[in-house]
């Protein structure tokens, strides 16, 4: 190639915190779910839906249907619970939080203190198994919006969080669901009172920081009767050797005439170019369209992780209620991702939307898994699907499998799909055009991902699309 | 500014240009003329260094070795080709191309980079020269213009990069009698002694308007004659028969 030479960029976010840590005692006991749920001052209902959990566990095994296998992970060599030391005694205000780990957020853009926070976002700031910081809580407070990490939501809102957790995924769903329910550390609450509009971007920052440990984030959102909000997670973690598991749980209820908009930009540290190293994104989403009218949009953009595993689905309980599935899933070098959705349709003129953007590159596998399924009695319910493959170079791989059941008669199903290769003209007409071949891939795959960057709330969508660049360096050449 | 000696161009073994001699000068018009496969795209292609080809032979652009300068540095040095066919880029906006192409090509140069303001006046002014409607401005680049839309895209894109070689590669074709008017209108205001045109082309008409200093017949791969404006009007009567 006479074009411009590309290099491989390193991760930016691929640091480490030197800190001091509280870890639980290594393995998978029920002395390591009674240390958790201690630490955490948990009331004793949650101690026993844990255990219950656990027990579960004991009798189930990892799925491996999925595409991308990985060795065998050893359950008993993992820390479950990691948090610096300085957050035991629970600061009350930033002005008590280690200067370390509010450094390590502005290293990552997210800046916490009152001055600096991001204006029209308020941040949830999770450090491996706790939450460091909430922001803009005063404010949400005064609408009766309640924005807290969910170990918190557990002592102070114990109603709501028994009547919802576990309600969109029980403890008994699978292996990844099961595991989380017994260890989960944090994670974000979110809950509207009927008939408000969050004023407000939420959004919770995920850092996975110690060695040897596994995420194990569990969130809950509530949007009540004729509510509204917008939600947006991001993560990543240092670069090293070891594969780190985040296994997540994120459970959604919109009721009646309720909407709920969840993003994700997904930039776990994705193993070097050999394919060393890495987190495994295993994980649940699942989203409970329960009232009349009431709306789920998921967006992700996942660029990071070296196995990314996840179907954030919708349960479209209420008539007239809406889920939608918007993905971008880039993979490069030797990552793998095994991603889609599933749109369960059990109310009437329930409808779904699913846009899907798989974009390999390098040695990297692609792979959209999706399920359409239309109860016998969703009368007039429509599901539009389409998924689009790029290839770069001829390494890659790319797959669609797409699941339609449709049991009602006057239901529609529409899927459309198409793969490509990354158009050499295209190419050529931008190159002649003064952009060099970085640019050049940067512009076309934004064009590609469009539709989808499109869905991000206007705060994320230029970071989102600077992330798809970065994430295809070296991928053309 | 360009001096070909001897160009010969293949694909997969299959030769294409054959030993082609060309000399453009600053301040010149050039216009190629010759029958389809002649290698009048492979031509164009060539010196704005599209991958693909077997090229060998002595070529020139200001002094430098053509073969050594990459494909977006050529653009960068003033070598623009509108392209025969324009491709679509589905998802991007067109006047987010012509920003982000503009402000490359100005960066290359040492010129200051536009901000969003005056770059959005510039492009609506030049836009309006062309009688491009607006809109089309805002929507996917190519996607779904009219063959003369796009033509006439290319044109406004020579127009605020401002090249100093520009390849027009068949721009006349498909173009109803008004946008000829208006796309030759466009070379002509950009025309100054400085800068040079190479005009690939079918048609005497668009030479009506474009007054060549040279025209070029291009038969097999190699110039076969070249003479002033008036052999494009023996062509016009003759055709290419008589050069082969
Ligand atoms: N990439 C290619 N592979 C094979 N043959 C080609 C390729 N490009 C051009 N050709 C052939 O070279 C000849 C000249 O093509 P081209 O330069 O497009 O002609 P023109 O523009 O004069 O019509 C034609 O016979 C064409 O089929
Ligand atoms: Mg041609």
């Amino acid at each position: 190639m006479k074009s411009g030479e590309l290099k491989y960029q390193d991760y930016k976010y691929g640091f480490t915190t030197d800190i001091e840590n509280i870890k639980a005692p290594k393995g998978l006991s029920e002395e390591t779910i009674k240390f958790i749920s201690k630490i955490k001052n948990e009331p004793k209902w949650m101690l026993d839906w844990r255990l219950k959990a656990f027990n579960r566990l004991k009798v189930i095994k990892e799925p491996n249907w999925q595409k991308p296998k990985y060795p065998k992970i050893d359950y008993q060599d993992l820390y479950y619970y990691s948090a610096p030391k300085s957050m035991k005694d629970k600061p009350k205000s930033l002005d008590e939080v280690d200067p370390k780990l509010i450094e390590t957020y502005n290293k990552l853009g997210i800046p916490l203190n009152e001055q600096k926070k991001l204006s029209g976002v308020a941040v949830d700031a999770v450090f491996d198994s706790v939450s460091v910081a909430t922001t803009f809580k005063g404010e949400l407070d005064k609408k009766g919006i309640i924005f807290c990490p969910i170990s918190e939501a557990i002592q102070k809102h114990p109603d709501l969080v028994r009547k919802y957790l576990g309600s969109v995924i029980p403890i008994t769903d699978h292996y990844f669901a099961t595991l989380n329910s017994a260890v989960f550390t944090d994670g974000s609450f979110v809950y509207i009172p009927p008939n408000t509009r969050c004023p407000m971007e939420l959004s919770t920052y995920f850092r996975i920081n110690a060695s040897e440990t596994g995420q194990f984030e569990r969130t809950l959102i509530i949007a009540d009767k004729g509510s509204y909000v917008s939600y947006l997670e991001g993560c990543t973690a240092p670069m090293r050797d070891e594969n780190q598991l985040h296994a997540a749980n994120v459970e959604l209820v919109a009721l009646d005439d309720a909407e709920i908009k969840y993003s994700t930009v997904q930039n776990w540290y994705p193993g070097d170019k050999d394919g060393v190293g890495g987190i495994y994104n295993f994980v649940t989403k699942r989203g409970a369209c329960r009232g009349k009218n009431s709306k789920i949009s998921w967006t992700q953009v996942e660029t990071g992780s070296a196995i990314t595993w996840k179907y954030p689905s919708c349960i479209l309980q209420g008539d007239n209620s809406v889920g939608e599935f918007y993905s971008i899933a880039i993979t490069n070098n030797y990552q793998k991702a095994d991603t889609g959705t599933k749109m369960i349709h059990l109310g009437k003129n329930t409808k779904s939307k699913i846009i899907s953007k798989g974009i390999s590159a390098g040695k990297a596998d692609n792979t959209y898994r999706g399920l359409v399924d239309i109860n016998s009695k969703a009368f007039n319910s429509r599901n539009y699907t389409q998924c689009d493959s790029l290839l770069m170079g001829n390494k890659c791989g790319a797959h669609t499998v797409p699941y339609i059941k449709n049991k009602n008669s006057s239901s529609t199903v529409e899927h459309e799909a198409t793969t490509s290769k990354i158009n050499e003209d295209q190419l050529f007409y931008c190159n002649q055009r003064g952009l060099n071949q970085e640019e050049a891939v940067s512009l076309i795959v934004n064009g590609f991902c469009k539709e989808v960057l499109q869905q991000l709330p206007m705060e994320f969508a230029v970071e989102a699309q600077k992330l798809v660049s970065i994430s295809l360096e070296g991928s053309v050449g | 500014m360009l001096q070909l000696q001897n160009l010969r161009a293949s694909v997969n073994d299959k030769s294409i240009l054959n030993g082609l001699n060309l000399n453009i000068k600053a301040g010149e018009v050039h216009a190629i003329m010759g029958p389809n496969g002649s290698g009048k795209s492979t031509l164009a292609n060539i010196l704005s260094g599209k991958n693909g080809y077997e090229v060998t032979g002595n070529l020139k652009y200001e002094g430098k070795n053509l073969q050594d300068i990459p494909i977006e540095e050529r653009a960068q040095k003033g070598i623009f080709l509108a392209f025969q066919y324009p491709l679509e880029i589905p998802g991007v906006n067109t006047t987010n191309f012509l920003k982000t192409s503009l402000n490359t090509i100005r960066k290359a140069k040492g010129q200051k980079e536009l901000d969003t303001l005056s770059l959005l006046k510039l492009i609506k002014d030049k836009a309006s020269e062309l009688n491009i409607d607006e809109k089309f401005l805002s929507r996917q680049l190519n996607v779904g213009f009219s063959g003369g839309e796009k033509k006439k895209n290319e044109i406004l894109q020579m127009k605020l990069l401002e090249p100093k070689l520009a390849i027009l590669d068949e721009t006349d074709s498909g173009l109803d009698i008004d946008a000829l008017r208006i796309v030759a209108d466009g070379v002509n205001s950009h025309k100054n002694e400085n800068n040079a045109f190479l005009i690939i082309t079918h048609y005497q008409r668009l030479l009506d308007y474009i007054k060549p200093d040279f025209i070029h017949v291009l038969s097999n791969g190699k110039i076969v004659k070249t003479g002033c404006a008036d052999l494009g009007q023996e062509l016009e009567k003759t055709g290419y028969e008589n050069f082969k």
